[in-house]
């Protein structure tokens, strides 16, 4: 007798003709029983769900990558770890380990690369927020400040002065590009004369020495020709700084924003298609620095501040399906223990998710929800999905960046996050928040 | 036109394809749903067509009174069945 068929709930759908598959691609789509050769259930034994995942193998291979691919095209590369985008110790070690500087936009993450060993002269503070109080204590310390505004110039220069010291700074510069908005709020313009204006007061008052040029141009810019004309119009601001002023740049940092392989909610193709390769980014902004009329030895360094393209990748967050349910539309939901509180990213990417175990049964349109009671709780849109049990294990995968700096600590605790180290050891390296961790700084009002 | 009127004329394949005459759309049914479905066409009560789930798969800690209610609700909203039709108790 043959045995009896296993029991999936019960399920009928239409047929739909002649639409396009938006969903995804059902034929791709595999459980992720594992990571880096670490079982999920392991994982959820022994830290609880939800929880970030990261991979050291991953982070690793991809800052190699990015340095590799660089240095073969442009002779003197530096990568500075932008910390916003994951500033856990263990994470920003990962990378400081293999050679990275810091690149800051605030007291705080100064302080984080410090406390990790990073030697100040080797932090690019950027951002447009610096008080006095913050120059009082980076600028003889010997941390490289990104100046975005005229005030923030004359404060540098006044500290300069109160100190002592002829600190080595940056302006920030801002500039069009074909098919990127341009994020003119920081930094001085470059076509309107701003920047040249800020390179004329620097060298007026004579008390900051102009060590570099810098512009991000956006976030998740998928073209590379814009880096090749943001590259193109530093260059040939820095050639015209060296042949009228003498200027000799030490560096020109063209800021992050590449791609990672997550895929906007706007986009039409996935990002493992739509993602440029860390290559294309390198010839466009090597073919630029090219025209540099820069002696050899003299030549500037080129500073990148990837961070989303080093970290998304190497990030999970595994969380636990808590219920099934139909909508009043035929679809069917399914409310996850992590919701847009953990998984802020949600709100930007149509995120890649996955069972965690072998599934079986009928594929059909899905809405992933997670626990809050709030109705923008959607971690991820309708997706075609296998039927999954209460209990059963989903991983959200290119987590990396962001998500451990912007989540928020709303109604739960954060979770636990854990690093799987390249040769498959794992530990956490931020414990799951507690009661005593959230009340820490709450005091009680003395007349209550 | 009732319920079961509806269900009679539905036609229904073995592996699963079913095609509604007074709409000419088709479903997809799996094999726990189709059992259902033909356990409703058929006339059969509840307990009656929990109990051929629970005979006919080799099913977990399934909760078949729980699935039965979705799945019907399932059918409402594909227009298969009225929308005040439910599975007697």
């Amino acid at each position: 007798m043959s045995p009896l068929p296993a029991y999936e709930r019960p399920l009928i759908i239409r047929h739909e003709s002649g639409l396009m598959n938006k969903f995804s691609r059902v034929q791709s789509m595999r459980p992720m029983t594992h990571l880096d050769g670490v079982a999920v259930a392991e994982l959820m034994e022994t830290y609880g769900s939800p929880l970030f995942v990261f991979s050291e193998k991953t982070l690793v291979e991809r800052y190699r990558e990015l340095r590799d691919v660089f240095s073969l095209r442009y002779p003197k590369v530096r990568i500075a770890w932008s910390y916003k985008t994951n500033y856990l110790d263990s994470i920003a070690r990962v990378f400081h380990k293999e050679g990275a500087w810091a690149e800051v936009v605030s007291m705080f993450e100064w302080e984080k690369a410090r406390n990790l060993g990073v030697p100040a002269e080797q932090i690019h503070f950027n951002g447009p927020y610096k008080p006095k109080a913050v120059l009082d204590e980076v600028l003889p310390a010997g941390t490289i400040i990104h100046i975005d505004h005229f005030d923030e110039l004359a404060v540098a220069e006044r500290v300069a002065v109160e100190k002592g010291i002829r600190p080595k700074v940056a302006i920030r510069i801002n500039l069009t590009a074909d098919g990127t908005p341009q994020w003119s709020r920081f930094g001085f313009n470059l076509e309107n004369g701003q920047a040249h204006d800020a390179v004329m007061r620097i060298l007026t008052g004579d008390r900051l020495e102009l060590t570099g040029l810098h512009c991000h141009l956006g976030t998740f810019i998928l073209d590379p020709d814009a880096y090749r004309q943001s590259a193109t119009k530093m260059v040939d601001f820095a050639n015209r700084l060296r042949q009228e002023q003498g200027i000799t740049l030490s560096f020109i940092d063209v800021g992050g924003g590449f791609a990672s392989h997550n895929t906007l909610k706007a986009q039409y193709l996935p990002g493992d298609q739509a993602t440029p390769s860390f290559s294309r980014y390198a010839e466009a902004i090597s073919d630029a620095l090219g025209k540099l009329n820069y002696p050899p030895r003299e030549m500037p360094t080129l500073v990148l501040e990837t961070g989303r393209a080093l970290v998304d990748d190497a990030g999970y967050l595994i969380a636990t399906v808590q219920a099934n349910k139909r909508l009043p539309d035929g679809r069917r939901a399914l409310i996850v223990d992590a919701g847009v509180n953990v998984l802020f990213t949600s709100f930007w990417y149509k995120h890649d998710v996955v069972p965690a175990q072998e599934f079986r049964g009928v594929f059909e349109p899905t809405i992933l929800y997670g626990p809050l009671c709030m109705n923008i709780d959607v971690v991820r849109d309708t997706l075609l999905f296998p039927p999954l049990n209460v209990g059963d294990q989903i991983v959200f995968r290119t987590v990396g960046a962001y998500n451990v700096t912007q989540w928020m600590q709303f109604i739960t605790y954060r979770p636990a996050v854990v690093l799987i180290s390249q040769n498959g050891q794992h530990a956490a390296i931020r414990k799951r928040e507690d009661l005593e961790i959230v009340r820490g700084p709450e005091q009680m009002a003395p007349w209550l | 036109m009732d319920g079961h009127n509806k269900l009679r004329d539905l036609a229904v394949s073995d592996s699963g394809f079913v095609f509604d005459p007074y709409t000419g759309s088709t479903f997809s049914v799996n094999l726990t749903g189709l059992t259902i479905l033909r356990g409703l066409k058929e006339g059969h009560g509840r307990e009656d067509i929990v109990g051929e789930l629970q005979t006919g798969f080799a099913a977990g800690d399934a909760d078949y009174h729980r699935d039965l209610d979705e799945f019907v609700g399932q059918l409402r909203n594909q227009g298969l069945l009225p929308l005040d039709f439910s599975v007697e108790r």
